[in-house]
Formats: C-alpha cells, sequence, structure tokens
C-alpha cells in the first residue's frame, strides 16, 4: 500500500511544481518547499494565498494536524530519540495514515518509512518536473490532477468511515468547512473542523479504529 | 521581508510543528481524552481536505469537474479498488468531465 500511495501522490508532485512555478515563484523557491516543508497541504496552501504572511500563515494552519499524526506516531511506533528529526520530517498524511493502517509495531514502522521516503523522493523529483516544463504543460487542471488530490484524500478517509459515529463527524467537519470558507481566511475553516472534531470525539461520538497497546 | 524570508520562514514552522509532536511526553498522547479527540480529528481533518479539495478554488467555492472526480473515487472505493487505481480514476474522470465541457 505505501509503495502505490507513494506513486499516486508523487504525480500530484508535477501539479504542486506547475502551479508554484506559474504564481511566480522560481524553480528553486518552488523546490526548497518539497525539501524542506515537505507537507502538500501547507504547500498548495502557500500558494493558494499568494504567498507572504497570508501564505505562511496558511501553510502553518494546514501543518497543525501533523503535530497531532507526530504525536501519535510517537505512541505506536516508539522511535529513538535521536531519530526524532528525522521521523518529523516525514510526518505526513500518507505517511501517518499507512503507519496506523498496520497490525504490528514492525509493519506499522515499515510502513511509515516506505510511505514516507518513498513520497519525499516522488514529490520532489515531480516537483522539479512540474516546475521545469510546466509552462509547457499548461494548466494542471487539464489533465485532472485536481481531481487526483480529492481522490486521494478520499481514499485516506474511507478506511476511517467504520461505523455511523465515524461517518457523523466526517459530514459534520465537511459541512462546517464549506459552510466557513466564504467568511474566513484560508486554512482556518480546517482548523475550525478539526476542534469540532476534537469535540464530538470526547463528547458522545465514538470512533472505532484505534487498537489497545499492548 | 522578502519572498525567501516568508518562505524559510513557513517551512521552519512546519518542520517545527512535526518536530513538537515528537516533544511531546507520551502520556498525553496516550491519555483517553487525548486518544478520543486525536481519532475523531483525524477523520475531521481528511474530511475537511476532501471538501476544500472538492469544492473551493483559492478561498472560494466552486462547483467543477472535481465532483465527477470525487464520485468517480467514491465508486472506486466502494469496489475495493487499490489505492492507486482511485486516485488515477479521480484524474481521469475529472480531465474526461473537462474535456466534454464541463467547467
Amino acid at each position: 500500500m505505501g509503495l502505490s500511495i507513494a506513486a499516486a501522490v508523487g504525480v500530484y508532485g508535477v501539479s504542486f511544481g506547475a502551479l508554484a512555478v506559474a504564481s511566480g515563484l522560481t524553480v528553486w523557491q518552488t523546490q526548497v518547499f518539497s525539501l524542506l516543508m515537505f507537507t502538500g497541504g501547507s504547500q498548495f496552501a502557500y500558494i493558494g494565498a499568494a504567498g507572504g504572511p497570508a501564505g505562511a500563515v496558511s501553510a502553518l494552519l494546514l501543518g497543525v494536524r501533523n503535530l497531532v499524526y507526530a504525536a501519535e506516531l510517537k505512541g505506536q511506533l516508539r522511535p529513538r530519540p535521536a531519530m526524532w528529526p528525522v521521523y518529523a520530517q516525514l510526518t505526513i498524511d500518507e505517511s501517518f495514515a499507512t503507519a496506523v493502517a498496520q497490525e504490528t509495531t514492525d509493519e506499522k514502522k515499515r510502513g511509515f518509512w516506505t510511505a514516507g521516503l518513498g513520497i519525499y523522493v516522488a514529490w520532489n523529483l515531480f516537483t522539479l518536473l512540474g516546475a521545469l516544463v510546466g509552462d509547457w504543460l499548461g494548466s494542471p487542471k487539464v489533465y485532472g490532477l485536481d481531481g487526483a488530490a480529492v481522490a486521494a484524500f478520499l481514499g485516506l478517509l474511507w478506511p476511517r468511515l467504520k461505523n455511523r459515529d465515524a461517518v457523523a463527524v466526517a459530514v459534520i467537519c465537511a459541512v462546517v468547512t464549506i459552510a466557513l470558507v466564504p467568511a474566513l481566511p484560508n486554512g482556518v475553516p480546517l482548523l475550525v473542523a478539526a476542534a469540532v472534531a476534537a469535540a464530538l470525539g470526547i463528547g458522545r461520538f465514538t470512533l472505532p479504529g484505534r487498537e489497545v497497546r499492548p | 521581508m522578502s519572498a525567501w524570508s516568508w518562505i524559510l520562514l513557513a517551512c521552519i514552522g512546519c518542520y517545527a510543528l512535526k518536530l513538537f509532536g515528537y516533544l511531546i511526553p507520551l502520556a498525553w498522547v496516550e491519555h483517553p481524552v487525548v486518544a478520543r479527540a486525536t481519532t475523531a480529528m483525524t477523520v475531521g481533518l481528511l474530511a475537511s481536505l476532501v471538501a476544500l479539495n472538492t469544492l473551493t478554488d483559492g478561498g472560494r467555492i466552486v462547483l467543477d469537474s472535481r465532483l465527477v472526480g470525487l464520485a468517480a473515487a467514491a465508486v472506486a472505493l466502494k469496489l475495493r479498488a487499490p489505492y492507486i487505481v482511485v486516485v488515477v480514476l479521480g484524474a481521469v474522470a475529472t480531465a474526461v468531465a473537462r474535456l466534454v465541457g464541463l467547467p
């Protein structure tokens, strides 16, 4: 599963590279995003908010979820402290989702590294490709790459919708997000949805899928 | 501040968020209330990302061919297609919808 995610998400890197150059960034600036930031949602948010302070704030708001992933991965994978800086760099939606979907700690670690490293390499190569041929490629939308992002996130969500409460939380959060988009700055509706989800989870909504560790 | 400054600031900040998650004491993560919150928050964030990527563009609501891509991906997932197939179908369905004239 890890490698197929890496291939799919790497392809989406082409559209990031192309969109970043189209928004006025240089090829180097575009590449620095994928090398250093390495979290797709935040990278797109920076460009979507036209860069500068608004772009940086949007990127950070969308990056808060990685903190949650990191805390969860620390508990499930128990990496050595010396490895934390490396784990941190590879902590993204897909490596998290791949790791927690496995049964044993060894399988979780293998899933994390396969997805994390595979996507890091693919994401950077395709970012460069997208940045270099962006002008020639034309709009990434012609190739449906924005539709690929939609499918990628739905594919990550789908296995988590194991009971009625999980579906309810997902629907409520999607509706809250869309209702708030016209009124709030980029990135903020996502955070509100996260807060709503957390409140629902602490409240009476019981979501399955988190196994008890020995 | 220059474009480079904002880019590097955003990159360092996003990495710091990731690293901070590993620095939090394990007991915080394992607390039942935290566990319920983070499990639900992951579902909520992913649902929110699906909604944002399907229905918005640059902070505005936009209805376009991505809805066709979403539907194709949902059908593929219902039929238990592999992840890569789901993603490729999402792209192809969206591209074909645009090809036949949808926005």
